[in-house]
Order: C-alpha cells, then sequence, then structure tokens
C-alpha cells in the first residue's frame, strides 16, 4: 500500500538542507515570522479542544456548568478531583480499564505471533500459491468488517464463546471470541507489514544458517526475531492501539455486558447517563485516554515507523 | 496529595473479584497463549522432522502459514460470503428473493440520507486531511520546533473515537442564549460575532461537518506525519537548483514537490476513502444517528442489533463492500506494480 513511502527512505532530520529562498533580509524576517504565527496557530488549534477537556476535569461541577473552562485561569482558582473519584468509585469505569487489558493483550500477542510465523513462510519458503494467497490478503486490507459479523456472531453463539459463558481459571467466553475476532481482522494488515521487513533481511545469512544446519525455527527465533524488533515493535504497537481504542467489535461481540466490557464501551453508555452530572464524563474519557497516551509519548517512534513502513490496516 | 490520597481510599474497587477472578484469569492468559503459541511452532518442526527429508520442505510451509490462513478464512472469508449469500434472502433467511432487499433499502428514505452523508465523508474527510496535513508538513518542516508540534497535532492518533468525540462534545456544547456559554465554539459565536449561539449536533445545516471535522482532527496528524517524511525525501538540492533558477515558492511547489510527492498523497488518500467509508464510532456517540447523520456502518449496526434483521443489515453490508470494491482493486493493482519492479 504504501509503496512510495517505503520506496524512498525517509532522509534524516540532520540532513535537510538550508531551504531559504533568497531575498532581502527584511521580507524574509517577516515571512518568517509570518511562518513561526501560522504554526503556533495552528497547532493552538489541534491542542485546545484536548487542553479544554483536561481542565473542565479539574473543576468543581457549579463552575463546569455556569462557565467556560477558559475561566478557569482568573480568581478564584477553584480546582478539584471531584469527577475523577467520583467516575472511579461510582461507576463500571474501574473493571472496565481491567477488561481493556483482558482483551487488548491477547488481541495483541496473538495476531503479532501467527502474522510472524506467516510471514516468515511467505518471505522465506517456497510453497504453490505463495504469490496469489499474499495477492488475496492485501485484497483484504480493503475489505470492510462490517462484512463478516452477522455469521460470526452466528458461529460464536453455536461455540458458546458468548460473554454469558464461564470457562475455566473464571475466563469469561466471551473474551475468546473478541482475541480471535481481533485476531482475524488484524492478521492481513500485520502479515503485510511484517513480511515486507522480513524478505529485505540479508540473504546470506540464511544460507549460512541453513549450511551450519539451523532448523527453520532457529532460524526464526535466533535470526529472524532479533534482527525484526523495530518492525514487531511497530506492529505490536499498532495492534495494542488499534485494540484497546477499540468500539465496533467490543460492541459487536459482547455487547454492553459490564463483567467484560472495555473502557470504549462502558465510556459511550456514561455518555448518555450521567443526567446532570455531564462533567463526570470529562474525567471518564481523560481515564480512557491514559494507557493510549502513555504508550504514544513514550514509543512514537516505533509507532511512526510502523506507519511509514506499512499505511495502515483498513 | 491529600486529594489523591482521599480519592484512592475512596475507589470502591471490589477487591475479592478482582484477586479471586480477574487476576487469575489474565495471568494464565498472560502465560497460556503464549506458551501455546511457541509448542504450537516447536511441536509440529518436531513432527516435520519425522517426515522424509525430500518431503519436509514441502509440508514446513503449510505449518508456518496455517494458522494465519485458517483464521482469515473462519473469521474473514467464511463470514464475507455468507453475508454476499445472506443479502440475496428475505428477512426469515429461507426465501431467495433475488435483489429484493436492496430495491427495498436503496427506496428506503432514510438509506438514501445514509449514503449522502457516506458521500459527504467521502468527499470532505479525505480532502481536508490532506489539506491540513500537507500544510503542516510544510509549515513544519521550516522550523526549529518541528518535533513537539508534530508531537501534540499527531496525539489524536492514539485515542479512541469516543475519547474524541467526547473532547468536541464540549467544544460544540450549547447553552441557551440567556446564560453563559461553556463550549468554547458558542462562545466565540456569541461574543465575538454577537451572534445567537448554534445547537452543531442537532442543527442538520451544520451537524455533518461538525461530525467530520471531529474526524478531520483526529487523522490530520497522521497523514502530515507520512506527508512529512515524503517532504524530507525530496533532495534539497533539487529544490536549490529550481530557486537559482529563479523559480519562485509557488512553482516549486505545483512543479516539484506537489509531483513528487504524488505517490504518497495517493497512499493517504486511499486510506482516508476506506475510513470515510467505514466510519461508525463518532457518529454512534455523538448523535446515534439522529439529525439526519446516520451513515452505513452505524445504520448497519442498528439493523443487526435494535431491529435483528439480518437481510437488511447484510444488504447494507454488501453496498459498503461495493464502495470500497474500487479501492481494493486500486491497492492491489498498485501492489503488483510494486511487485514487478523489484
Amino acid at each position: 500500500m504504501s509503496t512510495a513511502v517505503t520506496a524512498a527512505p525517509p532522509r534524516q532530520e540532520g540532513a535537510v538542507t538550508a531551504r531559504a529562498p533568497r531575498t532581502s533580509p527584511l521580507s524574509a524576517a517577516v515571512s518568517k515570522a509570518g511562518l513561526h504565527v501560522a504554526v503556533i496557530a495552528l497547532t493552538l488549534l489541534w491542542v485546545t479542544p484536548t487542553l479544554g477537556l483536561l481542565i473542565s476535569s479539574f473543576r468543581p461541577g457549579g463552575a463546569f456548568t455556569t462557565s467556560g473552562w477558559w475561566t478557569a485561569f482568573s480568581p478564584p482558582f477553584n480546582f478539584t478531583l471531584d469527577s475523577y473519584r467520583a467516575v472511579l468509585g461510582e461507576s463500571d469505569l474501574l473493571p472496565s480499564f481491567f477488561n481493556s487489558f483482558m482483551i487488548t493483550i491477547p488481541g495483541t500477542i496473538i495476531p503479532a505471533a501467527i502474522a510472524a510465523f506467516a510471514a516468515y513462510a511467505f518471505a522465506w519458503m517456497k510453497f504453490p500459491g505463495r504469490n496469489w494467497i499474499f495477492l488475496a490478503l492485501v485484497g483484504l486490507l480493503a475489505v470492510p468488517l462490517q462484512l463478516t459479523f452477522i455469521p460470526l456472531l452466528t458461529l460464536a453463539v453455536h461455540l458458546g464463546l458468548t460473554s454469558g459463558n464461564t470457562l475455566p481459571f473464571g475466563l469469561n467466553a466471551g473474551f475468546i471470541a473478541i482475541w480471535l475476532a481481533h485476531t482475524g481482522y488484524g492478521l492481513p494488515f500485520s502479515i503485510y507489514l511484517l513480511a515486507n521487513f522480513f524478505r529485505v533481511l540479508p540473504q546470506d545469512l540464511f544460507e549460512s544458517a541453513e549450511i551450519d544446519g539451523a532448523s527453520p525455527v532457529t532460524v526464526f527465533f535466533r535470526l529472524v526475531l532479533p534482527l525484526s524488533v523495530p518492525a514487531i515493535a511497530s506492529l505490536i504497537i499498532f495492534q495494542f492501539l488499534w485494540v484497546w481504542n477499540d468500539l465496533l467489535v467490543a460492541l459487536i461481540f459482547i455487547g454492553g455486558t459490564p463483567e467484560v466490557a472495555p473502557l470504549t464501551v462502558t465510556l459511550t453508555s456514561i455518555v448518555g447517563s450521567l443526567g446532570q452530572h455531564v462533567e463526570y464524563l470529562t474525567a471518564a474519557a481523560f481515564v480512557s485516554m491514559i494507557v493510549p497516551l502513555i504508550v504514544f509519548f513514550t514509543l512514537q517512534r516505533y509507532f511512526v515507523r510502523g506507519i511509514l513502513a506499512g499505511s495502515v490496516k483498513g | 496529595m491529600g486529594g489523591l490520597a482521599s480519592l484512592v481510599a475512596r475507589l470502591q474497587i471490589d477487591w475479592e473479584t478482582l484477586l479471586t477472578v480477574n487476576l487469575p484469569a489474565l495471568i494464565v492468559v498472560l502465560i497460556a497463549v503464549p506458551l501455546v503459541l511457541f509448542l504450537y511452532i516447536m511441536g509440529t518442526e518436531l513432527i516435520v522432522r519425522r517426515f522424509p527429508k525430500r518431503a519436509q520442505p514441502t509440508v514446513r510451509p503449510w505449518i508456518w502459514v496455517g494458522p494465519a490462513i485458517l483464521l482469515v478464512s473462519v473469521i474473514l472469508v467464511y463470514p464475507m460470503i455468507g453475508t454476499i449469500i445472506r443479502s440475496f434472502f428475505d428477512r426469515g433467511g429461507s426465501n431467495f428473493i433475488g435483489l429484493g432487499n436492496y430495491i427495498h433499502m436503496l427506496s428506503d428514505g432514510g438509506v438514501l440520507i445514509v449514503l449522502r452523508n457516506n458521500l459527504l465523508w467521502l468527499l470532505l474527510y479525505p480532502a481536508m486531511v490532506l489539506i491540513f496535513g500537507l500544510a503542516l508538513a510544510m509549515l513544519a518542516d521550516r522550523v526549529s520546533y518541528e518535533k513537539p508540534v508534530k508531537s501534540l497535532i499527531f496525539m489524536p492518533m492514539a485515542i479512541s473515537f469516543v475519547a474524541m468525540s467526547i473532547i468536541w462534545q464540549f467544544v460544540y456544547y450549547y447553552r441557551p442564549p440567556d446564560v453563559p456559554q461553556i463550549g468554547i465554539l458558542n462562545a466565540i459565536v456569541v461574543n465575538l460575532f454577537h451572534a445567537q449561539p448554534i445547537t452543531w449536533i442537532q442543527d442538520t445545516r451544520f451537524n455533518n461537518y461538525a461530525l467530520i471535522l471531529i474526524a478531520v482532527w483526529g487523522a490530520t496528524g497522521f497523514a502530515m506525519v507520512i506527508l512529512s517524511a515524503a517532504l524530507k525525501g525530496i533532495p534539497g538540492e533539487l529544490l536549490e537548483a529550481a530557486r537559482v533558477d529563479g523559480a519562485n515558492e509557488l512553482v516549486v511547489f505545483r512543479r516539484i514537490i506537489l509531483p513528487l510527492m504524488m505517490p504518497t498523497i495517493v497512499v493517504v488518500g486511499t486510506t482516508m476513502v476506506i475510513f470515510a467509508l467505514k466510519a461508525f464510532d463518532i457518529v454512534y456517540v455523538m448523535t446515534a444517528g439522529n439529525y439526519n447523520t446516520d451513515i452505513l456502518a452505524r445504520r448497519m449496526y442498528a439493523e443487526l442489533y435494535a431491529a435483528q434483521n439480518h437481510a437488511n443489515s447484510s444488504t447494507l453490508a454488501v453496498i459498503l463492500l461495493i464502495a470500497v470494491i474500487p479501492v481494493l482493486i486500486f491497492n492491489v493493482q498498485q501492489f503488483r506494480a510494486v511487485e514487478a519492479r523489484r
């Protein structure tokens, strides 16, 4: 998909040479000032909605409903944790936090591992139909998930993989259904991303390993995986954020059952049910954003690299 | 910090359930899932080694791609075919009615509004994301604080559409004209333009654009990051040479930068087209499809759950697929073109 991007690796930041056009110093200074104003204004425009919500989440209910969040900068300074207290103590938000991990961790590990196995075969093994199967996966990248819901739901009910059933170790069967769904939906993109990465690994490496008598399993764990850490890291971050932020697949496969509902589903149900305490919503939204924001700001480098290497999944 | 302590003290966590049910389940999952995956690949290798030496290279690839092919077949391909077939049967599922569902759906006034809205998303969303993304990539490229700027604009990409919707619900917040506005947009409308506040989410003149704008806000950083990388891939000497020859910035942009970036713009554009067609969360959270804002994916969900109508639901899903097919063909062609160049 992102053929152009992979074909031309981005130049290093430091390599950007001076590009200022030759003009008089005065007009250059004016256009430079205009540039800074434009960049800063656009950045502020982008940040303001989130900033407004963040400030609102620390304001008491009375102030929240009678004045805009921007008035909080002038006295009397009045901040409180009431909203956070309320949503964490009195709603289903905290169990949902746990459920989100319960869904997202296997929903990331399973597709990543199975995709890595498959990508290794696509990149370094010969088998009949290899190119056609890979082409079919590329086609599947664009297919809407909606097309799968009805038959898959029927199948899940047949197999007892619904949120009403409990399996050994207290594992809710609804989790299995949603892991499998996210695995299937995530595989085409994951295989595409990893196979593109695996097949540009140096061929001599594989040949010498083979001569030394290393089995494919050894080559995979000792050579391919260690050499592909950046690609695998970006895939894992991508899939993690995708599953963590998903609403639709969760609504379809586990619905609103509080024992299994992830943060997105609980948050959506809070939207309509707060009545006069609409300010709690601001805190709830931030609680749901904590994990993705931590992942994003600490691992941004890998995330960007993943985007550049594989475009996105459909 | 006293506030924080009391916050923790007040948490009404059901510790018993958490420690006896949830936590063991999570630990079992954390250990069992990777273990099963690892044992699969090790175990099958041991079995393959018992095969005759010449048969091994034939069998082995299927062991590695097997799980993926099986899961994709069961979770994507088989249900796809099932849904397409289902869309030609009546609500009960036993009588073949040909294109009956399609005729019924396309003559439903609500569905026509849905299609109009999807078209609106399809036209506005990719275009605005590309314009903002390209502008931001080019502007940020010229300042020394490019990195933090890009981080901040890229940030919405990490959060869910649900969280984005809540953020914007408070931007679009409406209160009657006689009380102070608490949403920043209406505060600007009232205080700066001295106009009546607008119900951005309900007013059918504005609401579709208001919803699309949320999605644009979320995706612009994504487009910016990719376009920015492509921009930095353009050799500086090329631009310098053009400028030395007397080309002004507009000419440099139109004749050099734009053509060289076109392949990347197309890639980002097709991704945005797919997103526009499949948009769901924002409309679901903001309006639940009311006030003439409904779109295909949300209507399909409503037919599936609220109406329990599998015939209508399947038909809408297939309409979604038909809309995506041009993009799908384009993707496959792009891929084959690259393969041919390898």
